[in-house]
């Protein structure tokens, strides 16, 4: 039986941007109402432009930002961390991956403390068990042990964002958000990558909430597929029934965009040069 | 007479640990009117090889080239301040990072009026008349207002469609796109490739555009190189390249495409990599140097 990890019901989130002197405060509604489950081991994609809301959204599915209303519940349990506050016991259910490996990790920490740190914080773990189980993680995504003493700029890119994952799966969360994951790799990388999400997501049984703006990527790895628009939900249904029958001409216009790397388009596209 | 010519070209780093190969012998040429597209993972060298045409490589590198050539004129040869005549007016250059490679200090106006003056000599109200017709050829709409926005008062393709009204702003003859689109959103990115190659066929440019996006490649060129760790792997037009890639590196990168998923796995560069990479003197923190 499935069971549902991650449930939103109308998510709202209104961002109040203060006035000067002569100038009015305004409200920017970032999430306009939007609702989604999803069923464990599964992954949801959000696809969306720049400003659209999805990594607000994400924000507010980790546990970062509160939402201004609308309910989420995760494992089958309301959580309000504007009203309750987050407590450690959940911050070990949800964990995020943040989009610019180059940013997201710490230059004066070694390897070893980042991936250490979340189990210092969130648990009383002795620090030679955070040790074993820093290293095992390590292998578990790609690297070696020798690499426990390294620092951030000692690593490539797609490196870095092994450790931001394997940082992200220390406390084992149910899970795992991934804000643009592979957006700043390389074609190559980003295979290796998306490779390793789907071995981790087998092994661990992790629920992924994957956000995008490469509908190949998408394509690949999701289960379900919402297409947000301004803050809305224009477009939410299985990978098949959204890549087969667009309904929102937003959509459309999305899968327009892509470039289509196949011999027939570069024929037409060649054709069609010829005769202008 | 190809528009560019270049012939052996090597370019070294001078670093801690000896001198760094970043690009190993290419060869290189692209005629009038022709949309050249170099493509690579970071690391390959593509970028560091325009740069070397641009003149614009720190002092730790050394180029060294059997010839390069731009229109008849040997770049070789020339003194910098020569070559400056030729840069940003005849060639010009965009960026990967739109927003990064704007001044932040100056409006967009300011920024494009800026090549006019020191390389048309245009007065005040002719170099304003300027911006606004190239501001409208590359699509910002209010173009009398954005000239006064500073950078970060737009978005990043507003940015970027600044840096292509500067670019083209003397009629270059080559202009060369440096992973245009790879910092913005795929519609986004349709505009602004559409915009590309729409201004190279009204203008009749060279194009040279440097990307790792095997889709943009589809696109928009019309013979593709195909670059890895400083070398050449394959040169061809873009329909054989996509039909029957010859090298096992361009097989590689075609089938890394998400699209083309067989089954769970995608098959990555080191799955298919049969044939021993060239050698290369440095590997893994050096890639991130050479981007």
């Amino acid at each position: 039986m499935s069971v549902t990890v991650l449930e939103g019901k109308n998510i709202v989130r209104d961002y109040h941007v203060g006035g000067g002197l002569f100038r009015p405060s305004r409200t920017v509604h970032a999430v306009k109402g939007v609702s989604f489950s999803v069923d464990k081991g599964k992954t949801l994609a959000i696809v969306g432009e720049s400003g659209c809301g999805k990594s607000t959204l994400a924000r507010i599915i980790t546990l970062i930002d509160p939402a201004t209303a609308g309910e989420l519940f995760i494992d089958g349990k309301k959580v309000d961390i504007a009203k309750d506050g987050l407590s450690k016991e959940m911050r070990r259910k949800v964990q995020i991956v943040f989009q610019n490996p180059y940013g997201s990790l710490n230059p004066r920490q070694k390897i070893g403390d980042v991936l250490g740190e979340p189990l210092l914080i969130n648990t009383d773990t002795p620090a030679n068990e955070r040790r074993d189980l820093a290293m095992r993680m390590l292998k578990k995504v790609g690297l070696g042990p020798e690499h426990y003493n390294r620092y951030p700029h000692m690593f490539s890119g797609g490196q870095r964002q092994r450790i931001a994952i394997a940082r992200a799966l220390m406390l084992n969360p149910s899970l795992l958000v991934l804000d643009e994951p592979v957006s700043a790799l390389d074609l190559s990388v980003q295979a290796q990558v998306l490779n390793l999400l789907a071995d981790l997501q087998d092994e661990f049984k992790l629920t992924y909430v994957f956000i995008s703006h490469d509908l190949s990527v998408v394509r690949y790895i999701a289960d379900d597929v919402m297409v947000m628009y301004y803050g809305e939900a224009v477009e939410y249904g299985s990978r098949d029934e959204v890549f087969a029958d667009p309904k929102h001409s937003y959509t459309k216009t999305l899968f327009a965009a892509t470039p289509r790397a196949d011999v027939a388009s570069i024929k037409a596209r060649l054709a069609k040069k010829k005769a202008a | 007479m190809p528009l560019l010519e270049i012939k052996n070209l090597t370019v070294s780093f001078d670093t801690a640990a000896g001198p760094f190969m970043a690009v190993q012998g290419i060869d290189l040429s692209i005629e009038p009117r022709e949309v050249l597209a170099i493509v690579g993972e970071s690391g390959s060298g593509k970028s560091v090889a325009m740069l070397a045409v641009m003149g614009l490589l720190p002092n730790t590198a050394t180029v060294k080239a059997d010839r390069m050539a731009f229109d008849g004129i040997d770049l070789l040869e020339l003194s910098p301040s020569e070559r400056r005549k030729i840069v940003g007016k005849d060639i010009s250059m965009i960026f990967q990072e739109p927003i990064a490679s704007l001044n932040p200090c100056f409006t967009a106006g300011f920024q494009i009026e800026e090549v006019l003056r020191f390389h048309m000599g245009m007065d005040r109200a002719q170099r304003r008349a300027r911006a606004i017709e190239l501001m409208k050829l590359v699509g910002i709409a209010d173009p009398e207002e954005r000239l006064n926005s500073f950078p970060h008062q737009m978005s990043g393709g507003q940015c970027q469609r600044v840096m292509i009204a500067i670019a083209i702003a003397c009629n270059p003859k080559l202009l060369i796109a440096d992973e245009p689109t790879t910092a913005l959103d795929v519609t986004i990115q349709k505009q602004i490739l559409d915009l590309l190659v729409g201004l190279q066929a009204k203008y009749g440019m060279g194009l040279i555009m440097i990307t790792h996006n095997m889709g943009v490649v589809a696109e928009t060129a019309d013979r593709v190189i195909v670059q890895y760790k400083g070398r050449k792997m394959e040169e061809a037009d873009v329909l054989s390249l996509f039909e029957q890639p010859k090298s096992n590196y361009t097989r590689a990168l075609l089938s890394a495409l998400p699209e083309n998923a067989v089954g769970d796995r995608l098959p990555t560069i080191s799955d298919m990599l049969f044939e021993p990479a060239p050698s290369a003197a440095g590997t893994g923190s050096a890639t991130g140097a050479a981007s």
